[in-house]
């Protein structure tokens, strides 16, 4: 008899579901007014897509495996973020060259951090840990806590704005479904996201299977700088302010929302999927802990308790005895 | 393939060679900068500031040692932090204080009991269980004490700041009696155990090794440092602040990487951790003196971090290329 069960980045979609239906209920939400509850949840989704694109190049660091992490994802947003803004300063010709500057900067940023793991053997967590410090100072040195520039018109129009008139969806929800489909090729249908997986699962079975290790793992710490570049032009985009913590906020959420999405945390098994209903969910834990005005410290505790419970679910590793 | 200096030997027999190293290199900076570090009033006060640091990356050694990690350490600093200013006060007795610092040891053990029994017992993730449970800790810690204030006794703060047994710090006996019972703990069967858990947790479970036990007993462990540490830097500042302990998990997790403790875990000690976090310490102090521009503080303790840690894997790099 097959065993019934849903694989995480469903059980994650139906629970944030089951949240928003639930948050109906609460005094100040949408009660029972379809137009009012439709608009609310897509800007949930709104607010997801840009934790979601943040928590893609997490995704693809922790697949790769050995403590793969990256915690200079947030410092790398706001880094291009605030390029962005100064490089484009309003005029719409300027915007595709300042994302190829985000992207750029991001996987050179990405790059330093897959030597640092790759060829001084540092552990991943303190490598780019450190490598937080070094951008976070480098944009203290360089903008001395102010800075001056402007989002171009047609970036708020594309990310900020509904598609249409009548289609009531945010363009950023749409790059995030095309953005989606396209980490899913890469993940499932490219040498790269096969040779990604097998370092994740087994080093060393993976070399002697002919994957070149060193190649694929500098690779994925690039692409995933770059994606953390992507996420912070994106970002600004939607803002159109800059701050210095504009990032930081993101990065342990980007993690979480992989490990919510059924990633798993030692790498070799994952999806994009799973990570897009993570970050889903954990937006809308938060937006609802936010609309119910509670205290920050409640908030806190309630998040931590939800992060703890959703883990417990699915998030459990193999017995010791096999 | 004559070859009298061995250096994988060295860095892997004495895994406490180079933070040694990087210790003694940043003792010569600072004391360059400041040439009155040595007098007893300047160590005194630099280590009773370096105190709860070393407190807490000692307990983040362990886990590291035994294949775990604690990012919710931070958070039981801050939650012993608010329960001492808040239930001692500035005017409480000396006996209120101990009573109380008893509960926040009992505090810091029942909060590393919470992420063993979640992460040895249900098996979840160490670091999005302890990133989970951090928080809880952190958010409590803000419950107890919304907005800074409180306080503890003066003449019990000052206990702590100027006691001086036989004119050493009291840091230097605290310091001392770790590592004394690190040596005794890691000769035992649980240090043996510890290793061989960090090391391979399957395989120890093969030869019959308690690891769930063991993985519980990490956190256990973490949770009581992580209370000293709370206690001591209570004593240092005096007051109370909910969000106290925050900057100090991704400290002490550095400071015990440094001191060559590894992730994959089964690799390393107390005492390279403890001079992790001294050296650490210094460099802040080594930036204060240096009078570098308030600009650039962050770009350069962060570069000398990543140049320190990137060291040995530069000098191991050039050796092969020469072999």
């Amino acid at each position: 008899m097959k065993r019934f069960t849903i694989t995480p980045p469903v059980a994650a979609l139906i629970l944030a579901i089951a949240l928003f239906l639930l948050s109906g209920f609460l005094p100040n939400s949408y009660g029972s007014d379809i137009d009012v509850a439709m608009a609310q949840a897509t800007n949930i989704v709104r607010l997801a897509v840009f934790l979601g694109v943040i928590a893609a190049g997490q995704t693809l660091v922790i697949i790769s495996g050995s403590e793969g992490i990256d915690l200079s994802a947030g410092s790398v947003v706001t880094l291009t973020a605030i390029l962005t803004y100064v490089y484009v300063s309003g005029q719409d010709d300027k915007v595709l060259v300042a994302l190829l500057i985000s992207l750029v900067v991001g996987a050179l940023i990405g790059f330093l951090n897959g030597i640092g793991v790759t060829f001084l053997k540092i552990s991943p967590f303190v490598m780019t840990l450190g490598m937080s410090g070094v951008v976070t100072g480098a944009i203290i040195v360089v903008n001395h806590g102010n800075v001056s520039g402007k989002v171009a018109p047609i970036m708020t129009r594309l990310i900020a704005r509904p598609i249409s008139q009548s289609i009531p969806i945010p363009g950023a929800i749409v790059i995030w479904l095309i953005f989606g489909v396209l980490m899913w090729l890469l993940l499932e249908r490219t040498t790269f996201g096969k040779n990604l997986f097998a370092i994740g699962v087994n080093r060393i079975t993976a070399k002697l299977s002919g994957v070149n290790v060193t190649w694929t793992n500098l690779a994925t710490y690039s692409l995933a700088g770059a994606l953390a570049g992507f996420g912070g032009f994106l970002l600004v985009g939607n803002t159109g302010v800059v701050l210095i913590q504009l990032g930081q906020p993101y990065l342990f959420p980007s993690i979480a929302a992989v490990a919510v999405g059924g990633t798993l945390l030692s790498g070799g098994k994952g999806s994009y999927w799973g990570t897009m209903a993570g970050a889903i969910v954990l937006t809308l834990i938060t937006s609802l802990l936010t609309t119910m005005q509670m205290p920050d410290s409640v908030r806190r505790m309630v998040l931590g308790a939800t992060l703890l419970i959703l883990i417990s679910i699915y998030g459990r590793q193999g017995a010791l005895r096999q | 393939m004559k070859k009298r200096f061995n250096w994988d030997f060295l860095i892997t027999r004495y895994p406490v060679f180079f933070p040694l190293i990087l210790l003694v290199l940043s003792i010569a900076i600072n004391l360059f900068l400041q040439p009155n570090m040595f007098a007893l009033d300047t160590i005194n006060s630099n280590m009773r500031v370096f105190l709860p640091l070393i407190l807490l990356t000692v307990g983040q050694a362990i886990v590291l040692i035994g294949g775990g990690i604690d990012i919710s350490v931070g958070g039981i600093v801050s939650i012993v932090n608010t329960i001492l200013a808040t239930r001692v006060g500035l005017d409480g007795t000396p006996e209120l204080m101990w009573q109380y610092v008893l509960i926040s040891l009992l505090v810091g053990v029942f909060a590393g009991a919470i992420n063993g029994f979640f992460i040895a017992y249900l098996r979840l993730q160490p670091i999005i269980t302890t990133y989970a449970t951090s928080f809880l800790y952190a958010g409590f810690a803000l419950f107890i004490l919304p907005n800074p204030g409180g306080g503890i006794p003066a003449d019990v703060a000052n206990l702590y700041r100027t006691t001086t047994p036989l004119s050493l710090p009291l840091a230097f006996y605290v310091i001392a009696i770790l590592l004394l019972a690190w040596i005794y703990v890691s000769s035992t069967r649980y240090g043996k155990y510890l290793f061989a858990v960090g090391g391979k947790a399957e395989a120890a479970y093969e030869t019959a090794v308690p690891v769930t036990l063991v993985q519980f007993s990490i956190y256990v462990i973490s949770g009581f440092m992580a209370a000293l540490a709370g206690i001591a830097i209570t004593m240092l500042s005096g007051s109370g602040n909910a969000d106290i302990g925050n900057s100090m998990t991704l400290n002490s997790i550095t400071a015990a990487v440094i001191g060559g403790n590894a992730f994959s875990g089964g690799i390393g000690g107390v005492a390279g951790p403890v001079m992790g976090a001294v050296t650490l310490s210094l460099i802040q102090n080594i930036i204060s003196f240096a009078h570098i521009d308030t600009w650039w503080e962050t770009l350069v303790k962060a570069t000398i971090i990543v140049v320190a840690l990137a060291a040995p894997g530069v000098i191991n790099l050039i050796r092969r290329r020469r072999a």
